[in-house]
């Protein structure tokens, strides 16, 4: 699985980042998880709002900062 | 009319909270109100407790109305509009978007990739971190209804007039290639049910509470001691209204200042009570609120520097405008 987390850089981004390696972690799953600064990949998605959350190539969140529950349940959603 | 007049000062002036703090200064603290230091920590606890409450409880109610209105949501509407109503509407939806400063690019991106007129684009980018409901609702707070009204209604104009500039002056060209060029997906909007609302609302409100409760304390400590120690006679020397510069200082010191108006309002009350032009602290907010360097830094990903430094000046400007204009007429 491929997870990406889109965002400039601000204390939000980070801390969704965070909450996304939380619940890999937690899934005990195999995942690539990578942070996107560049705004041209990230329109690329459709993002209107960060942070983004993109799993398997598509955006599944925007504009939220997501608990790891959250994040979680979308992982399953989407797998 | 007296029950709305009761309602705005005990719920957003807080009429009861300041006889609480009176009384705790005076009965626990054994301080006069008329004693300096007395005075000073009343201003600090009531304006600290003052401002907290109604940052959680606003927020909190904005977000709600907001999470019907994402920006995939405004895109779509903005699209079928024309002319100077565009603008009127961009600004319009300015105010209800929820919006962070890190959200700016990606919404620009987003409206100007969809087709929407730049110039629209731009009146919902000044418009938006100026006037939001949560600082006009605190405005009235503090300043009451008269002076809120006045905020929001040339904050407003100034984004249409500033977006009708930029459109009319086809500034396209002016914007990086990649923001037209890249295909966008459109993606659904979210259904959000009455449950989500409400955990959006709480998110929002508390991490908004995170971000500012720093500055709101530095923004009431120098608030109070602007109050209490500072001698009038040195503020009124530059930022007195009889004196040209006095607006002109006001905003040079602003426009790079990046704080929330939850923390500049308790400075500006202050500036108020000392005999300062409202012209002047009206400059004062717009430019904190409107440009700030870190914004000004995120645009430049997506403009290029001629249309960002016109968005700079002209917004500079019309602060100033703003400014000198009410000192005169108020």
């Amino acid at each position: 699985m491929n997870i990406k987390v889109l965002g400039p850089g601000c204390v939000n981004c980070t801390n969704l980042e965070q909450r996304v390696k939380e619940a890999v972690y937690q899934l005990k799953m195999d995942a690539s998880i990578e942070k996107v600064t560049d705004y041209a990949v990230m329109m690329r998605y459709g993002m209107m709002g960060s942070p983004g959350l993109v799993i398997n190539d598509k955006l599944v969140s925007s504009g939220k900062v997501l608990s790891v529950k959250q994040v979680i349940d979308l992982i399953h959603k989407n797998s | 009319m007296f029950i709305f007049q009761w309602l705005n000062d005990q719920l957003l002036k807080m009429q009861w909270l300041y006889d609480l703090v009176q009384w705790l200064v005076e009965n626990v603290f054994n301080l006069s109100m008329d004693n300096r230091i007395g005075s000073s920590i009343h201003f600090f606890i009531y304006d600290t407790i003052k401002i907290f409450i109604l940052l959680l409880a606003i927020v909190y109610g904005i977000s709600y109305i907001q999470s019907f209105f994402p920006p995939e949501k405004t895109k779509r509407i903005l699209a079928n509009v024309k002319g100077l109503f565009g603008n009127f509407l961009g600004a319009l939806f300015g105010i209800l978007t929820p919006f962070c400063s890190c959200s700016s690019i990606p919404i620009f991106i987003g409206f100007t990739n969809a087709g929407l007129p730049l110039g629209v684009t731009f009146s919902f980018l000044i418009c938006s971190p100026l006037v939001d409901i949560a600082s006009v609702l605190l405005i009235m707070s503090f300043f009451g209804f008269r002076i809120a009204a006045i905020y929001v209604v040339t904050g407003m104009i100034l984004a249409i007039i500033g977006g009708w500039i930029i459109g009319k002056l086809k500034m396209e060209k002016y914007v990086e290639p990649f923001v037209y060029n890249s295909p966008m997906v459109q993606v659904e909007e979210q259904k959000l049910t009455k449950k989500e609302r409400h955990e959006f609302s709480k998110e929002q409100a508390i991490d908004i509470f995170k971000r500012v409760w720093l500055y709101v304390i530095i923004g009431v400590g120098i608030g109070a001691s602007i109050h209490n120690w500072i001698p009038e006679e040195w503020i009124l020397l530059v930022l007195g209204q009889d004196k040209w510069y006095s607006v002109l200082v006001a905003t040079a010191v602003g426009i790079p200042m990046y704080a929330s108006l939850f923390g500049t309002l308790p400075i500006a009350t202050a500036l108020v009570a000392k005999g300062v032009g409202i012209g002047t602290v009206l400059a004062f907010m717009m430019s904190i609120t409107a440009l700030s360097l870190p914004s000004i830094i995120m645009l430049k990903n997506v403009v290029k520097t001629k249309l960002l430094a016109l968005f700079v000046v002209y917004i500079s400007f019309g602060i100033l405008f703003i400014g000198y204009v009410f000192n005169m007429i108020l």
